[in-house]
């Protein structure tokens, strides 16, 4: 068996359109991770115990289920609801979602890292309560944890081929409809691999150098 | 603000005042602080029990006594850093953690806790600035946010204050940029931009580099030299405490074991605790 490269090459444009979808699924569902999680990540330090501890318990029962079950269950039962929607959408509200309980720990930690006496001194000046968290604590919470939800946003990139499972068409799901008419998979699911690794071995850098630059 | 708290000129100094009986604490030239029967305790354990002193408006108090005598405990209960398990606090004739209810004393809301402390301001041992901002926009934050003040009208009062504290040139430096004794004046007029009526200083130089004790101690010794802010110092400073403050406290175990002007409690000690105290700390040197 040899390796068609030809071929492998003239598919290129389809698998990029593929990975454009992908690269889209990520982008939009790190943003909704991202803020999701900030939003979990305050509920839960409410000082109202339903709050905190409501936040808490769906916290822990998305992570602790499969992000493949939480999309089976939005895709099939939010029509029911009347929530009707793309497939792409509910996909990058499971993506988001799901993400959202790991970035609330991400941010959780930041929140925690931040000194006592950054609270104190708030506290003596009598800053207004989101005033002390917009001014004072999320600016020095949030830079120490871009590594983390940025190491986040590579693993989300990498799981977004489970959206084919509720016929979101990304750069897996390209490849495999090509390969049902042409039956070149070796070659379809090699350059899969490869176009995954061009999109995430730079991201790394990018995150490697936040690491730096943020320390720790 | 407090309805009629708001004058920036305070009260004329009244030196150190026999401790008001007045059963009111409403009542104007009353006391600027009044523990009355304040107890705290961290577990089991109990650190205040009971306690009960005055500062009258515009003394100077230093509170004295070796470490986990309750001196930073007084200080942290007054800014509400630490719980009051007991007792009331009053400042300038409000109560600080109740609030009168009709004839009830009630646990304070939020909103009351906030109006009363607004007239207290504090240094912390470790400056506690804001890291993420430049000084200039430490300075400012809390009266543009608090006070309501334009912009315009906190950054003149923030220059003013950091021309004080001799920063007039690192308005726009960050913090980390600082020496120790820098970022301690910064603090300084970060504290004074709101105007208070007591101001805290907790252990104020401890955490700086011998040599930059001095500056902070004499930029402090200008705040009081110029104005008539009430001001409690924990300190080991004990020339510091000398000059600038009109009563000595002696604290042990919660308790005030000696207190009366700074003369009398350093040369002429009545106390066998206050000698030994005074003993270890000036030997230090």
């Amino acid at each position: 068996m040899t390796f068609d490269w030809g071929y492998a090459f003239s598919q290129v444009p389809k698998l990029l359109e593929g990975l454009r979808i992908t690269v889209e699924a990520t982008l939009l569902g790190s943003v909704l991770a991202m803020a999701l999680g900030l939003v979990f990540a305050l509920l839960r330090r409410s000082r109202f115990r339903v709050v905190s501890r409501g936040t808490k318990a769906f916290v822990e029962f998305v992570r602790s289920t499969p992000l493949l079950v939480q999309l089976f269950f939005l895709y099939y039962t939010l029509p029911n609801y009347g929530f009707k929607t793309s497939a792409f959408i509910t996909g990058v509200i499971g993506l988001g979602v799901h993400f959202a309980t790991y970035t609330s720990e991400v941010y959780r930690a930041g929140i925690e890292g931040v000194p006592t006496g950054q609270w104190e001194a708030a506290t003596a000046l009598s800053l207004p309560y989101h005033r002390v968290w917009t001014s004072v604590i999320l600016p020095q919470a949030i830079p120490r944890v871009l590594p983390a939800l940025g190491n986040y946003v590579i693993s989300m990139f990498k799981e977004v081929p489970l959206l084919s499972a509720i016929t979101v068409v990304g750069l897996l799901g390209e490849a495999k409809e090509l390969g049902s008419h042409s039956f070149k998979y070796l070659e379809l699911y090699t350059f899969v691999g490869i176009l995954f690794l061009v999109v995430s071995l730079p991201a790394s850098f990018l995150v490697r150098r936040l690491e730096r630059r943020f320390g720790q | 603000m407090a309805s009629d708290t708001g004058t920036p000129d305070h009260t004329a100094r009244t030196g150190p005042a026999p401790a008001s009986v007045s059963d009111d604490a409403a009542t104007r030239g009353g006391p600027m602080v009044r523990f009355d029967k304040v107890v705290k305790r961290f577990g089991q354990h109990v650190v205040l029990r009971e306690l009960s002193f005055d500062v009258a408006s515009g003394e100077r108090v230093t509170l004295i006594g070796p470490s986990g005598s309750g001196k930073t405990t007084i200080l942290r209960m007054l800014m509400t850093l630490e719980e009051c398990n007991g007792g009331t606090i009053e400042v300038d004739g409000d109560y600080l953690t109740h609030m009168r209810k009709g004839e009830r004393l009630v646990t304070a809301d939020e909103k009351h806790v906030r109006q009363v402390r607004r007239k207290i301001g504090m240094v912390f041992q470790q400056f506690n600035l804001f890291p993420n901002m430049r000084v200039l926009r430490n300075v400012i934050e809390a009266p543009v946010h608090v006070l309501g003040l334009s912009k315009d009208e906190a950054e003149d009062r923030g220059r003013r204050l950091l021309e004080m504290v001799g920063l007039s040139d690192k308005l726009e430096a960050y913090p980390s940029h600082l020496s120790g004794g820098q970022q301690q004046r910064v603090a300084i007029a970060r504290a004074l931009a709101m105007q208070p009526k007591v101001l805290l200083l907790d252990e104020v130089t401890s955490a700086l580099d011998p040599e930059l004790v001095a500056e902070v101690l004499n930029v402090l010794r200008d705040v009081a030299n110029t104005t008539d802010i009430t001001m409690l110092i924990v300190t080991h400073e004990m020339h510091f405490a000398r000059d600038v403050s009109q009563k000595v406290m002696m604290f042990d175990q919660g308790q005030i074991a000696e207190q009366g002007p700074p003369e009398a409690i350093f040369s002429d000690p009545q106390q066998e605790r206050t000698r030994a105290f005074l003993h270890a700390v000036l030997d230090e040197r």
